[in-house]
């Protein structure tokens, strides 16, 4: 059985990177892996996912209700992809979620946090300030690594193979920068 | 081994590297464009390689290098090969010198395409084999290997990977590359290059001929294989090419005999020998029943057949693992069971659209105004995007705006119609367009969203860049000259981000007869981020802001109208300052930089 992660997010908020990374840890691991992405006009500031499956050696695609973790950039998406998750899967998701343009041209209400995270009944929610951690870290474009640091607790990857992929996959001068915003995301999540 | 975790184009583009690919050439469309923009980069670079302006142009210029002894590649999306078609299908004919392979990437679900076309059809109907891996690792493998293919049979050979080949990552086990030193010389032999008719009756025969080795070929590499395991009462199969091949693994037990297809033409005579061992046969495949077709005509009236043309497997869209066993279990198949998901209840979507900043709203926002009531048709890129706009009437294919806009205006149609075309698009099959509606007499409104770049499928350069694939200076050509050669009297060239300079021109062009051309010129908001390019920044100023959404409407993902009834400019803002221009009251404004 391979363990399967949903990553939701919008274009351009770097959830390819954060497969990325996730990947290439489990080839650092010898670990046999298979993901999805999303390119072209799919992804230009709508909502998109990634899927990553550790030790999977057919499709990349992950079957809705079969998710064993997701990770997520934006509050509203991850209700969005709640359909994705297993029963008792863990779901580790900023708090923050931008509106959509639709909202606005459209005029319909905004859904609200409460009923956002209403989608999940039997899994384990973990809600974090992504965007300050990110700051905090340096830069809000470290996001993507906060969140990775938040759900390495439930990734079945060691934590070091974890930290050797953000340093080969982020570029250089960020290196640092990137490892404090995962440990700080890491942190945040420690008691759960 | 060591693996690498590589996006399939990217292994694909080794697998390229690894079989001394000596020219390449490609014009980019998603799922394709990794593969040219892997090679592009690549350091010690020995090949020949470019960004062409379309596919047959690409084709064409690959085709010669194989002419002259080249490994040649050449890449495109599954539509791009209609562009192509032309030369495909001779191309069959004189067959090649160096191997020539056809990377033609297909997309099931259209996830980024306008159709959903098939390109083993292509194959077919050119009589020359195809290869459709079924996972990354196998796309590098049998790209290396349809080179060699191509040379051993003098044909060219279409690679046909998918969506989830081309953008999925995976392990990967890499070989060495093996760099060349090429020199293409061309043999003069007019029987096979000149394609006159008395030339191409025997080509054509000799294409006939070559028919049976394809077949013998193809067995001999093992391509197309499988597994006898069926036992008990019924003896049941499994036959699957592609991508299906992965779901069906993952979802069928070990009872099932399993026919895997990556080569085609499938041989008949392998083929029949499997499917008279089993009393029903299942076919997975997306899109077109190319296997299905050949199992019904090898099939003995005693074994049954499942597929597409009894309903149990659909011919439109992508296949997954869960619908691959839900498919299987309508025929009585045992698959692996997936737990039934729960609801999704109604959220705001979240389409995807035009970046913050980005000047095609600009310029489709003032083309809304001035032309209140007219057509709009369009054509492929970004600015397609801007349907939500209300400015795309019409899309169909690659530099058709203008022909459509044209036949609207020349069918008699009285509204005024105004279409939109990107710079790359226009390059690509545009000119001939505008061409043809000056020469018969079009009353058209043409407007060229110039960003000066390819942005769509990931910001390839073309001939209004400035520089190549390689990144070396080539001249940048001038649109308003290409414009002007093709006779059309009324050429202007502008920024949309200025909106009341533009919309002077709009008006101006409205009030003008025959085919008038604006180029709405503006770099790419991306390009400019990559160039760190500053802009100023804007804020609203909450004591003046009525909430009155002039600007929310404007679609600009970088504005918000907040729960207390005031809009904000968030972090997304590039600065074009569009939404201070349409503020009716003056709330928005430049900020100071401190």
């Amino acid at each position: 059985m391979s363990f399967d992660i949903i990553i939701a997010g919008i274009g351009g908020q770097g959830t390819i990177l954060l497969s990325n990374i996730i990947g290439e840890a489990g080839v650092i691991e010898g670990r046999s892996i298979r993901s999805a992405e999303t390119h072209g006009m799919a992804q230009r500031g709508g909502s998109i996912e990634c899927q990553v499956r550790i030790d999977q050696e057919y499709g990349c695609q992950i079957a809705p209700g079969n998710a064993d973790l997701m990770i997520s950039f934006d509050l509203l998406e991850t209700a969005r992809f709640a359909h994705y998750m297993k029963q008792h899967g863990t779901v580790v998701t900023n708090s923050e979620y931008v509106l959509p343009t639709s909202v606005f041209a459209q005029s319909l209400p905004d859904p609200g946090a409460g009923i956002l995270l209403s989608a999940f009944d039997t899994q384990n929610v973990l809600s974090i300030d992504a965007r300050r951690l990110a700051e905090q870290a340096g830069t809000i474009l470290t996001q993507n690594v906060v969140l990775l640091g938040a759900a390495s607790w439930f990734i079945p990857l060691n934590e070091s193979s974890l930290r050797e992929a953000i340093s080969c996959r982020v570029p250089e001068k960020s290196k640092e920068m990137n490892l404090s915003a995962f440990d700080l995301g890491r942190s945040a999540t420690q008691s759960s | 081994m060591k693996s690498h975790y590589l996006l399939g184009n990217e292994a694909i583009a080794h697998g390229c590297l690894e079989a001394s690919v000596e020219f390449v050439t490609g014009y980019p469309g998603t799922p394709s464009s990794e593969v040219v923009d892997t090679l592009r980069v690549y350091n010690e670079r020995w090949y020949h390689i470019e960004w062409s302006v379309n596919e047959k142009v690409a084709f064409e210029e690959a085709l010669a290098a194989s002419w002259c002894g080249l490994a040649s590649l050449v890449t495109m999306k599954h539509v791009g090969l209609n562009v192509a078609a032309d030369p495909l299908m001779t191309s069959a004919y004189t067959g090649v010198r160096g191997g020539f392979v056809i990377l033609c990437a297909d997309d099931p679900f259209a996830h980024s395409s306008q159709n959903e076309q098939d390109s083993r059809r292509y194959a077919a109907f050119a009589k020359i084999p195809c290869l459709d891996p079924g996972s990354v690792q196998e796309a590098h493998d049998l790209v290396k290997d349809a080179f060699s293919l191509s040379e051993e049979l003098s044909l060219p050979v279409i690679f046909r990977p998918t969506t989830r080949i081309c953008h999925s990552k995976s392990d990967v086990i890499l070989g060495p590359v093996s760099p060349s030193t090429p020199r293409g010389e061309f043999n003069r032999n007019p029987s096979q290059y000149v394609v006159i008719p008395a030339h191409t009756r025997l080509l054509h025969k000799k294409l006939g001929e070559k028919q049976e080795r394809v077949a013998e070929l193809l067995i001999e590499r093992g391509y197309n294989h499988y597994k006898l395991k069926a036992s008990g009462e019924k003896k049941r199969a499994v036959i699957s090419g592609g991508i299906s091949t992965a779901y069906v693994r993952e979802v069928i037990g070990d009872d099932l005999s399993h026919a895997i297809i990556t080569a085609y033409p499938i041989d008949e005579t392998w083929l029949s020998r499997f499917v008279e061992k089993h009393d029903e046969i299942f076919i997975v495949e997306e899109l077109e029943p190319v296997i299905e077709e050949v199992v019904r005509q090898v099939a003995p009236s005693t074994t049954v057949v499942y597929g597409k043309k009894t309903g149990h497997v659909p011919y439109e869209g992508e296949f997954t693992a869960a619908r691959v066993a839900s498919f299987l279990q309508s025929a009585g198949f045992e698959a692996k069971e997936f737990p039934s998901s729960p609801s999704v209840f109604a959220l705001p979507n979240r389409p995807p659209i035009l970046c913050a900043g980005c000047a095609h709203r600009a310029a489709m926002f003032s083309m809304r105004a001035v032309f209140k009531n007219a057509i709009f048709p369009s054509d492929i890129g970004c600015y397609t995007l801007g349907i939500q706009l209300g400015t795309v009437d019409t899309t169909i294919c690659m530099g058709a705006a203008i022909t459509v806009a044209a036949g609207i205006a020349l069918s008699g149609e009285t509204r005024d119609v105004v279409c939109t075309i990107g710079d790359g698009t226009f390059l690509h099959t545009g000119i001939q367009g505008l061409l043809n509606a000056v020469h018969n007499g079009a009353n058209i409104v043409v407007v060229i969203l110039d960003n000066r770049i390819t942005a769509m499928t990931g910001h390839q350069p073309n001939p209004l860049t400035g520089v190549t694939a390689t990144g070396d200076e080539s001249p940048r050509v001038s649109l308003e000259e290409i414009c002007r050669g093709c006779g059309a009297s009324f050429v202007e060239t502008i920024s949309p981000n200025d909106m009341a300079q533009f919309r002077e021109v709009l008006k101006e062009a409205k009030s003008r007869s025959g085919v008038r051309v604006i180029i709405a010129k503006q770099a790419c908001v991306i390009s400019e981020k990559r160039a760190r390019i500053k802009r100023p920044t804007y804020a609203v100023s909450k004591n003046i802001c009525t909430g009155c959404k002039a600007c929310v409407k404007f679609g600009c993902p970088a504005l918000e109208l907040t729960g207390e009834g005031f809009c904000v400019i968030t972090e997304l803002c590039s600065g074009c300052g569009l939404c201070m221009q349409i503020c009716p009251i003056a709330a928005i404004q430049r900020e100071v930089e401190e």
